[in-house]
């Protein structure tokens, strides 16, 4: 894999950005809250961490020789093939790598959604599909850094996609249909354009980066870099310890998400909230209480109070808000406005 | 330190790390002097480091490489072609005319040069290659909307700036390549100290040289200049000149040092006068372009995102190593890196109007690639048809593949890849116009005294319609003598709305300056491919004429004038009467303009972005 061939910078190694970190470590707890936008100024560290947490994802159980990655243990999202192999036999399956696939800029659309192959179709004139990117990210994280510049075609792909968790291909001749479930990680300046309001809101969480002002949390964001590229195995040695406990926390995390309680009156904070706010639709409460539940469960709390709600909520709501185009700039402050509304200063 | 030795410097520095350093931005015209620093960093780069130019409208098949059809067509399976940048690897990449580099492949770029490698996804191959590469980018942008994108200058370590060559400059080499291939095995063992890095952070905090990147580049330029002096060690010296070279050139804000310990024994070496005698190079950069592009002054730089930072609170930060010592330094590298800064600066420093204009930058420049009828962003492919389109060579072949067999049955010769009209595929093109919407909004006195607030109330609903149609908008603001842009085209509306919000009024009203101002801002958009409206908010009272002769007489007349002009070049416009009743005077300037006119007590939200859709849709008809 990626990340085992390559160093990455530690994902514990990155000095502060926490929205950013809760995020995304929220989301690898429990995907179903949606992918995690990360808008912010240049040279923030967005890729470094994306990148990062691909090193800190627990390994999954993987159809053996299924080219979408299905979930033995999960009947209902198999592939046409792993079905046809169920219908004959058990499935047999083997750990892999959580796959975090990288949509690399100048991508063209054969490569997105998959195509005719064509060294089989050349060499047998065999009609056989080959999968795409779409298909390699299934069950795992498809990354678009620079997702402010994507191909408009693209993005149309995507945002089906990723609402319904299944690619359909009608191409070349070819008519396949294939899973396709990811968490969608995205990063852009949006000084360099906005994101269609339709792909926004296949984002669970958004999160703001800021270039850090505290003059020692940049001496510090500059040092630990420098040791990385002076010796990369070192220091990926070096922080190894954190990376593995922040790896048990994820696998724990998600072996006690469906345990957790969201007492009611969470609910009806939530609620309260969004309305408050005037959030459209039901996704933006959904999403908020999914986001509290999976950081309480990282956290190791029995139950969702309020305060994980609160530490969500910036970032389950600032995209959501009804779209005023020229407000914004203001987005985080009314949400902050609404959280000490509603929770006190 | 003159600026030629410092190019000198700059090339053996980035012949030491390219990959590490990023790259290297010049801007100058071509020159003999330019030519030479580019010989002379061929001559310090090791003879096997490949080196290759770019045109900046390289196509993403040759940046990144894909099929290679004629062995694919030979071998009948895919073969797999490198691009250019898996070909300089371990080189250096020059880009020619780096500030008509597009947002994508400048992106393309800087992925290359963040990872060290490139993924590429295309034309049914899955490739990966090493990307070890530096940049140098030659910028000859010359006016104020030519600069190379933001994200690329923010790699790159180096800024140098050739406006001050003359004839009889010469470029005298620092060092030799024996120097550089000494210093580039000494690099990994280079060390610098804390305090060094705290006093170069504390410097670029200080400069609003925002970017942490930027730091980076600076420790890194400090190691390198270390090693090339053959020490393990980062000095004092190292860090200021590092400094200079790194940070000077990105300076937005004029930082300001405490008055007890001002640089005056300190600092600035005796040699570091020279950047003052340089022209001024957006000065003059305006005058070559001709008639008037409004220049951007000090005063139009208060809207803009200045680093919160002030060199105080930068100071104050806790350092932990004696807190005088660390001062001390920071406000010696802080004196040698302002040194470098020319007088007169807020004025020329082309990064800060590089800042405002960064997001026009990123979406508006596509306009040469609009031209031509194959142009534009690919949407899909279609079977060949009359229309002259290009070749997809994938989507033939995958189209000719599943018939080979029954081709090569009937007559095809073996073992040759049989393609047939019918299977020929093209890429279609969708040339997106794009809209650009200019407000010219009126700050004068007369204005602010009646209604400047719901002038921008009423520009707010015109932008918000702006953003439903997903167009650009750009701002331009005339009051006193002059009118501004406030805002360069940009899609970012609520860039838009702060620029607006933070308007102040007050002064004359140039009516014909903002309308000459418009009419110029709409041609550029024109040229570009775009289609332009232009709104104009005012009470139409003009009483600057277009020398700044203060007069409602030549005002009007000169405002007449321009309109007539305006009118003539056929762009479409929007004339939005903001005097408290109709009046003629506007009327007739609407008229003269050949603008919609539209009494601002009659305009609510939806009439008036009703008139903006109409005046759009009219636009084909009458331009």
């Amino acid at each position: 894999m990626p990340a085992n061939a390559r160093a990455v910078f530690p994902f514990s190694a990155i000095v502060g950005q926490d929205e950013m970190k809760l995020a995304l470590l929220a989301a690898a707890v429990d995907p179903t809250i949606g992918g995690v936008l990360v808008f912010g100024d240049r040279g923030t560290g967005k890729s470094t961490a994306l990148r990062g947490l691909a090193a800190l994802l627990p390994p999954m159980r993987v159809v053996v020789g299924c080219r979408y990655g299905c979930d033995p243990d999960n009947e209902d999202a198999l592939c046409s093939e792993c079905r046809e192999r169920a219908a004959t036999g058990a499935l047999k399956s083997r750990l892999a790598p959580v796959p975090v696939v990288d949509m690399p800029l100048g991508v063209t659309e054969d490569r997105v959604v998959g195509a005719l192959d064509l060294e089989r179709a050349l060499a047998h004139g065999e009609r056989a599909f080959e999968p795409g990117l779409l298909a390699r990210a299934n069950r795992g994280f498809l990354y678009i850094d620079e997702v402010n510049l994507l191909e408009d075609h693209l993005v149309d792909l995507l945002i089906d996609v990723a609402a319904s968790g299944e690619n359909l291909v009608e191409r070349d001749g070819l008519s396949v249909r294939h899973p396709a479930r990811f968490v969608l990680v995205g990063s852009g300046n949006p000084e360099e354009g906005e994101l269609r309001p339709q792909l926004l809101d296949r984002f669970g969480l958004s999160v703001e980066v800021k270039t850090p002002t505290e003059l020692d949390q940049r001496v510090e964001v500059i040092k630990r870099r420098d040791e990385f590229e002076r010796d990369k195995v070192a220091f990926t040695a070096r922080w190894k310890r954190q990376d593995d406990q922040l790896r048990r926390r994820i696998v724990a995390g998600r072996k006690r998400l469906s345990s957790i309680q969201t007492p009611q009156s969470v609910l009806e904070t939530a609620a309260r909230l969004c309305m408050l706010l005037g959030t459209d639709g039901l996704r933006a409460e959904l999403t908020l209480i999914r986001a509290a539940r999976s950081l309480a469960s990282f956290e190791q709390a029995g139950k969702v109070d309020v305060v994980h709600l609160r530490r969500v909520a910036a970032s389950s709501l600032r995209h959501r808000l009804r779209r005023d185009p020229l407000d914004e700039s203001g987005s985080t402050a009314r949400v902050e406005r609404a959280l000490t509304e509603t929770f006190g200063p | 330190m003159n600026f030629e030795a410092e190019a000198a410097l700059t090339a053996s520095l980035f012949a030491v790390d390219p990959h590490a350093l990023g790259g290297v931005c010049i801007r100058s015209c071509a020159n003999p002097f330019r030519d030479n620093w580019l010989q002379l960093l061929r001559d310090l780069l090791p003879a096997a480091a490949p080196l290759r130019k770019i045109p900046c409208n390289i196509e993403d098949s040759r940046l990144l490489g894909g099929l290679n059809l004629a062995a694919t067509l030979r071998a009948n399976r895919p073969v797999a072609e490198r691009g250019v940048l898996a070909c300089v690897d371990d080189g250096v990449l020059i880009v020619a005319m780096a500030e008509r580099l597009s947002a994508h492949t400048a992106s393309l770029l800087c992925n290359a040069l963040e990872q060290g490698e490139i993924h590429v996804e295309r034309e049914g191959l899955r490739l990966r290659h090493p990307t070890r590469i530096g940049v140098v980018a030659l910028d000859e942008g010359i006016a104020e909307d030519e600069f190379v994108p933001r994200c690329l200058l923010d790699r790159c370590a180096f800024l140098l700036d050739f406006a001050a060559v003359t004839a009889r400059t010469v470029l005298v080499p620092e060092h030799e390549r024996s120097q550089i291939d000494a210093a580039r095995a000494l690099l990994p063992k280079v060390t610098i100290e804390t305090t060094f890095v705290q006093a170069l952070c504390a410097t670029a905090m200080a400069l609003g040289a925002g970017s942490v990147r930027v730091s980076m580049l600076a420790v890194h330029a400090a190691r390198v200049l270390a090693a090339l002096d053959g020490r393990l060690a980062v000095t004092q010296e190292d860090a200021e000149t590092a400094g200079r070279l790194v940070l000077a050139p990105r300076a937005s804000v004029v930082p300001q040092m405490n008055p007890k310990d001002a640089p005056e024994d300190t600092a600035p070496p005796a040699d570091a006068a020279p950047p003052a005698e340089q022209p001024a190079p957006p000065q003059q950069r305006a005058a070559d372009a001709g008639d008037s592009p409004p220049l951007r002054d000090e005063s139009s730089q208060a809207p803009a995102e200045t680093p919160p930072e002030t060199p105080q609170e930068a100071s104050q930060q806790p350092p932990q190593p004696s807190p005088a010592d660390l001062q001390q330094m920071q406000d010696v590298v802080l004196a040698a890196t302002q040194a470098a800064i020319p007088s007169g600066l807020l004025s020329q420093l082309r990064l800060q109007g590089g800042a405002q204009r960064a997001a026009g930058n990123t979406l508006g420049r596509f306009g040469a690639l609009r031209k031509g009828g194959a142009r534009g962003r690919p949407t899909g492919v279609a079977p060949a048809g009359a229309e002259r389109s290009r070749l997809n060579v994938m989507e033939t072949l995958r189209a000719a593949a599943p018939w080979q067999s029954v081709r090569g049955r009937t007559g095809g010769k073996a073992g040759r890849l049989d393609i047939r009209p019918e299977d020929l595929r093209v890429t279609r093109y969708k040339q997106r116009s794009r809209t650009l919407t200019i407000f010219a909004v009126d700050a004068s006195g007369s204005s602010a005294l009646n209604r400047l607030a719901e002038t921008k109330g009423a520009a707010e609903l015109l932008l918000a319609d702006c953003y439903v149609r997903r167009d650009q908008v750009a701002v331009i603001a005339f009051r006193g003598r002059v009118a501004e842009i406030v805002l360069p085209p940009t899609r970012s509306l609520v860039r838009a709305k702060r620029s607006l919000s933070a308007l102040p009024g007050g002064g004359g009203t140039p009516l014909a300056a903002a309308i000459d101002s418009a009419a110029l801002m709409a041609a550029q958009a024109q040229r570009r491919g775009e289609s332009a409206i232009v709104v104009m908010l005012t009470d139409g009272r003009g009483n600057v004429a277009r020398d700044g002769r203060l007069g409602r007489e030549p005002g009007q007349v000169d405002a007449m004038s321009a309109a007539r002009k305006f009118a003539a070049a056929g762009i479409s416009a929007l004339f939005v009467d903001t005097s408290p009743r109709p009046q003629d005077l506007a009327r007739d300037l609407a008229r003269g303009m050949n603008a919609t006119y539209v009494p601002l007590p009659f305009a609510d939200a939806r009439s008036l972005s009703r008139l903006v859709g109409a005046a759009n849709s009219r636009r084909p008809a009458s331009g």
